[in-house]
């Protein structure tokens, strides 16, 4: 079963007068363990793409189905139990402000139901440790690099078994050699879990980490070169 | 129980109050604060309610007789002394007391000031107090011009029981009369009376020559053992002619505290009070809720995209508001208590923290709390995960 499954997407804001069309019967596949790269010009609809996948928006029209649930007309609710499958990392790095480093990965070990205190901090402890922050996990992300903040996002996502990340730009906040660090780090731990990412990117170092390179245009998906 | 604690996540609630701790002041400080005055408010009007009756608890009596016209213990009619004698053909009365009851110009013998004090006037041979070791001390007043003063009266008065008790003759003046201070009781101050004195019929007389010999304000009438009070209310009542009013001690207690909370503004004024104290609280508390969730609203919407649900998020802002309202409510409990002891000292109102203020108070605080996270949350809905890419 594929990990994502488009077909006919499409999406548009505003109404009326105003309604503007941003994807255009967008179809496309992902498969569990697969690693794809999104690029195209600014306002082009990627990240609208991306929060459509990720069930935080209404799909409109068209077949979204995410990790075998199908997001045409699901609710506020099934889209919140459909998002707990998901990781999501952004392009601020979006910790809480009040948590130290392992807090803000227990938030994300903590969706997983049953497991007892313990479990999930010692899971939390483990993907800092993987994301080579062993020695940061009592600071506030004040007290942490950019790098580092965003490490602590992918732990923090990676923390509650995710069969899919979304990824918006993760290291446009960050200089080129720690982006790079980054990005290969977050494809090593998703390779592992055989995760599928999707991840949008301007940074045209790093599209060599891709399994997949997708172009968009104006709201339409360009056909692969591969 | 394990369970639930091996259940437990992140305190996210307790964090977000105690990494910000300006802000965790500045609402624990306003619900001390709106404690505080709710406690001092809701503490006057109970003590000033209470202090009004302190002397009307000693009586030793099941009955009490008093005019229909008597409107407080500050302001009592008299009454023909023979309606009292009449309530002894009733089968169920032992015995009776009459009482002389009135406020008297003292003056105060170090600055030479007058002013009014509640003077009961009886005969010290019947019993009048419950309260044996008071009993005991009214002996003394059988000779004439003699007084015992009540030495919790305020200090207006003169340091009576000072001199008293070093041994000194402690004279003063009532209305031009001399009268010699022959011993102290301790009864309490009130609403109508700053200090109190008791002496015999005669000297009472004696010191209000206006009053007639014939007239009482207060008659106390006790029962044989075993009558039911109410009863002999009734009886009495349809026996008596309509110039008293029949009514048992708790009647009598009732009515003087029905005075002041009914007769006059002072509960109205303190409730008033205490229910400026819960606004400002919970105005406080929703500002300091409100800031905290629109700062976080960014925050609270990436948890939302992980997969948390909404009403996680809502048990997030009212487990605040709890928080605070345990943290708050604890100074201002305690200076609750500290101010009580202070208010007792300087007044001698018997103003004292109880259970059911306490607790009636600390729900106050809570209901505070709660309703403001309840508003704050409003805000939470705002918070939309699809804007945070
Ligand atoms: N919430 C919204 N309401 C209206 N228009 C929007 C909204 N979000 C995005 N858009 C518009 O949709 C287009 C695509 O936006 P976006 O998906 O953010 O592009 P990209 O991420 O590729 O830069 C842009 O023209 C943008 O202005
Ligand atoms: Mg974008």
């Amino acid at each position: 079963m594929a990990s994502v499954e488009l077909q006919n997407l499409s999406h548009s804001f505003g109404r009326g007068e105003m309604r503007r069309q941003v994807l255009q019967s967008i179809s496309l596949r992902i498969d569990p363990g697969e690693v794809v790269l999104l690029t195209g010009p600014s306002g082009c609809g990627k990240t609208t793409l991306l929060t459509l996948i990720g069930a935080l928006r209404t799909v409109q029209s068209g077949e979204v189905t995410v990790l075998g649930h199908r997001l045409y007309g699901a609710g506020r609710r099934q889209r919140q139990k459909v998002r707990r499958g998901i990781g999501m990392i952004f392009q601020g790095h979006n910790l809480l402000r009040c948590l130290t480093a392992e807090q803000n990965v227990q938030m994300g070990a903590d969706l997983l139901t049953g497991l007892g205190y313990r479990a999930r901090r010692d899971e939390a402890r483990y993907w800092l440790r993987s994301v080579g922050l062993e020695d940061q996990m009592c600071k506030l992300p004040h007290d942490l690099s950019g790098g580092q903040k965003q490490r602590v996002a992918i732990a923090r996502a990676l923390a509650a078994h995710p069969r899919l990340l979304l990824a918006d730009e993760p290291t446009a906040a960050l200089d080129g050699a720690t982006g790079r660090e980054v990005v290969e780090l977050l494809r090593r731990l998703a390779r592992d879990q055989s995760c599928a990412v999707l991840m949008v990117t301007h940074d045209p170092r790093i599209l060599d980490v891709a399994d997949r390179l997708l172009r968009m245009e104006d709201g339409c998906l360009l056909p692969s070169e591969q | 129980m394990r369970h639930l604690w091996q259940g437990r996540r992140i305190p996210l609630s307790w964090l977000l109050l105690s990494r910000q701790p300006v802000r965790l002041l500045v609402a624990l400080a306003g619900i001390s604060f709106a404690g505080i005055l709710m406690f001092m408010q809701l503490g006057f009007r109970d003590g000033l309610f209470d202090a009004s009756v302190t002397v009307h608890r000693l009586f030793d009596a099941d009955l009490v007789l008093i005019s229909p016209r008597s409107a407080s213990s500050v302001r009592m009619a008299g009454f023909p002394r023979r309606r009292l004698v009449q309530t002894l053909a009733d089968p169920a009365v032992e015995g009776v007391t009459p009482v002389h009851w009135g406020l008297m110009l003292w003056r105060n013998p170090e600055t030479r000031l007058n002013r009014a004090i509640l003077a009961l006037g009886f005969n010290p041979d019947d019993p009048f107090f419950a309260d044996p070791s008071l009993s005991n001390k009214t002996e003394v007043l059988k000779q004439k011009g003699r007084i015992l003063f009540d030495q919790l009266s305020r200090p207006e008065f003169g340091p009576i029981a000072d001199w008293y008790r070093e041994g000194r003759t402690v004279e003063t003046e009532i209305a031009g009369n001399r009268i010699r201070v022959e011993g102290l009781v301790s009864l309490g101050t009130s609403f109508g009376a700053d200090g109190n004195l008791l002496t015999s019929t005669e000297t009472f007389l004696d010191l209000s020559p206006q009053k007639s010999r014939g007239a009482i304000e207060v008659g106390l009438i006790r029962l044989r053992p075993g009558t039911d009070p109410q009863e002999v209310v009734q009886r009495l009542e349809s026996r008596l002619p309509a110039d008293v009013k029949v009514l048992t001690k708790q009647g009598f207690i009732d009515f003087e505290k029905n005075y002041w909370k009914s007769g006059t503004s002072i509960g109205f004024i303190f409730t008033l009070g205490a229910a400026m104290g819960f606004v400002v609280g919970c105005v406080i508390v929703y500002q300091v809720l409100y800031t905290d969730v629109s700062d976080h609203l960014p925050e609270y919407a990436t948890l939302m995209a992980m997969g948390y649900r909404l009403s996680h998020l809502l048990g997030v802002v009212v487990r605040e508001g709890f928080y605070l309202a345990v943290m708050g409510y604890i100074p201002a409990y305690f200076a609750g208590e500290g101010l009580y002891w202070f208010v007792r000292d300087a007044t001698r109102l018997p103003v004292g923290m109880d259970a059911a203020r306490a607790l009636t108070v600390g729900g106050m605080i809570l209901v505070m709390c709660m309703l403001s996270s309840l508003l704050a949350m409003r805000r939470l809905v705002d918070a939309d995960p699809a804007e945070i890419f």
